[in-house]
């Protein structure tokens, strides 16, 4: 793998996004051929050494060394060591810690919740933001206007949003239950975070909502990165609208799928505050995801485990780690196919 | 369109072309009117809720409207000193963050998008892996280190983690502009005798300047809306920013929904001001930054 942002995402570069990138300045447009570039290119940058490196990236390797990777240290010795419930180190725990997430007994419960969280967040946010994206590059009377609407829940703070849900969710209180009552849907209101039938349904609920914005904007993007000349061919092909859909702006689409999919499979695992603040008056770890698991461990179950959270930590950072390159794979695999 | 209505003489197809083009001037923005609403309707609620009393809000029946209107909550909260505090921590730690961020990001994203240098590959590497860490999945390890260091409770703690949970992100965007600019406009200024600092300063970031704009907003955006780092390590409650702070006006103790709303309105209101300030610049940079 030459370029590992390439190797995930592709690099923009010759595409048609980069021709609408800012760049296209007068002096772009310098004739020059290969060779000339390639020769000049070995003078100016030849003679790079580690150290003019480390200039230029030495700050930001600063900051990724001691906050990121350090901590991911830390976690790795937490996870081996065991604490006092008030976090003081006690000595070595070898693998205990380990054995003790394993042998959890809502392991299995969490695993299965996390699986669902993710996959079906991911998988509708995908769906309904294709037709969101589709409909927002249309051009109609207040389109801006959506497009802004459409915003507020992605500048919104997933803490905020969430605690508003709880209040929209209530089962005395809530909006949700007044409009279902009110318009005959439901003959009684619905206690959406409190009956264990329906929590995961509305955290999944939240989950979408939150993240189609994102999304959206993503294959906003996409769309406006596919030329017109491509849809002015197919139709004077006589292509008809669906087989446009389906045979061009669709495969077309591939890399903003990509591009979407990866980060909100990132996201909504690593997603916290909703699952947190929607999940918050249940005891136990029956609605939890692997990550609020985690923090419940250390610092709000009955045990305080610094150490088995640790361990649980690395589950959750491993488990992220391989979902993604194996979905990169097989994507990858499949361009092949094709 | 023209074109298919030519190919296809057939008259019913015409008819239903005419027909939808007209009607398409008023079904798309009655579409647009729903999906507006469904995305807005939470904070609708979540307004009007901040316009009546506590008692208001947990009354049964519940009623859409205000059954009082109450309009001194926003005064009430933003003379809270509590509330001042949680605004100026939220404040602090974003705009450090974010001034961070583009200071370290700038300069990274431009060398490795222009110069080829062994452990090139390494440190792209490296900002990828980072994007795929959250703060929350580090969290103890995180907990430890600033615990070790002395460094609980304090801004210099979550403005660090902020900005380097940003970084990986912004780094990517702004490699992504600065790959995308030829070469040739460098390479002139070089020749004029412009060092390579220089180049990047006075050439390279007045030319993308979209993207800086955007990783700059993001970054602020991601930093104000920081929730988990801050509940974990900002134990003061005079410092905690606002994401944080405003949970405590409903808990098992007090339930001041009404200050909870009208907080919450006014935490979003910068955020979603900012965000529309880019929202032109959003789909360029996410094209130029991530999609080929």
């Amino acid at each position: 793998m030459a370029d590992p942002l390439q190797g995930a995402v592709a690099e923009p570069g010759s595409t048609p996004a980069a021709a609408t990138a800012p760049a296209a300045s007068p002096v772009g447009s310098a004739s020059s051929d290969g060779s000339s570039r390639g020769r000049r290119r070995r003078t100016l940058h030849g003679g790079t050494s580690i150290w003019v490196a480390l200039l230029w990236l030495g700050p930001a390797l600063l900051l990724i060394f001691g906050v990121v990777v350090f901590p991911a240290v830390q976690l790795v010795r937490a996870a081996f060591s065991k604490y006092s419930i008030t976090g003081l180190r006690l000595g070595d725990a070898g693998t205990t810690n380990f054995k003790n997430v394993l042998n959890h007994s809502s392991l299995p419960t969490v695993l299965a919740n996390t699986v669902i969280w993710v996959v079906v967040v991911v998988a509708l946010t995908v769906l309904i933001s294709l037709a969101v994206a589709q409909f927002l590059a249309k051009d109609f009377f207040g389109r801006k206007v959506v497009r802004w609407a459409i915003i507020v829940p992605w500048a919104a703070s997933l803490v905020i949003t969430a605690k508003l849900f709880t209040m929209i969710y209530d089962y005395y209180y809530g909006t949700l239950n007044l409009i279902l009552t009110t318009l005959h849907i439901t003959s009684g209101p619905i206690d959406f975070l409190g009956d264990d039938r329906w929590t995961m349904a509305s955290m999944i609920l939240v989950g979408i909502f939150v993240s189609v914005p994102f999304t959206a904007y993503v294959f906003v993007a996409g769309l406006n990165a596919i030329p017109d000349d491509v849809y002015e061919a197919a139709k004077i092909d006589g292509a008809r609208p669906w087989q446009i859909y389906w045979r061009i702006t669709l495969p077309l689409l591939r890399p903003a799928m990509v591009v979407a999919s990866v980060l909100n499979i990132i996201y909504v695992f690593n997603s916290f505050p909703i699952v947190y603040t929607l999940n918050d008056r249940n005891p136990g770890f029956l609605h939890d995801t692997t990550i609020t698991f985690m923090y419940k461990l250390a610092f709000k179950s009955a045990e305080k485990d610094v150490g088995m959270s640790a361990a649980a930590g690395i589950f959750n950072v491993l488990l992220i780690l391989i979902v993604v390159v194996v979905y990169l794979r097989t994507l990858k695999w499949q361009e092949q196919e094709d | 369109m023209a074109v298919v209505t030519r190919a296809a003489p057939a008259p019913m197809g015409t008819r239903r072309k005419v027909g939808w083009a007209r009607a398409r001037r008023y079904v798309l923005p009655l579409v647009g009117l729903a999906v507006a609403l469904a995305f807005l309707g939470p904070y609708i609620v979540m307004v009007l809720n901040s316009l009546r009393p506590s008692s208001d809000v947990v009354q049964t029946p519940p009623t859409f409207l205000p059954r009082t209107w109450q309009w001194s909550t926003f005064g009430d909260v933003l003379g809270d000193q509590r509330f001042l505090n949680w605004l100026k921590t939220s404040l602090l730690v974003a705009t450090s963050s974010t001034i961070i961020v583009v200071l370290v990001a700038v300069p990274a994203a431009y060398f490795t998008a222009r110069v080829r240098f062994a452990g090139r590959t390494a440190f792209l590497f490296l900002v990828l892996i980072t994007q795929m860490f959250s703060p929350t999945s580090l969290v103890v390890g995180l907990y430890r280190e600033f615990f070790d260091l002395n460094l609980v409770n304090t801004y210099l703690a979550i403005i660090l983690t902020n900005s380097a949970f940003n970084l990986a992100f912004a780094i990517w965007i702004l490699h992504g502009f600065f790959s995308s600019i030829p070469k040739e406009v460098e390479e002139a200024a070089h020749l004029d005798g412009c060092s390579r600092f220089g180049t990047l300063t006075r050439i390279m970031l007045p030319l993308t300047m979209p993207g800086v704009v955007t990783a700059v907003i993001f970054t602020f955006i991601a930093a104000w809306n920081e929730y988990v780092v801050a509940l974990t390590l900002m134990l003061d409650d005079a410092k905690k920013p606002l994401t944080v702070g405003i949970t405590s006006y409903v808990t098992g103790y007090e339930q001041h929904w009404d200050q909870l709303f009208a907080a919450s309105i006014i935490a979003i209101i910068p955020v979603v001001i900012l965000f529309a300030f880019i929202e032109k610049h959003l789909v360029r940079g996410l094209t130029a930054g991530s999609i080929k």
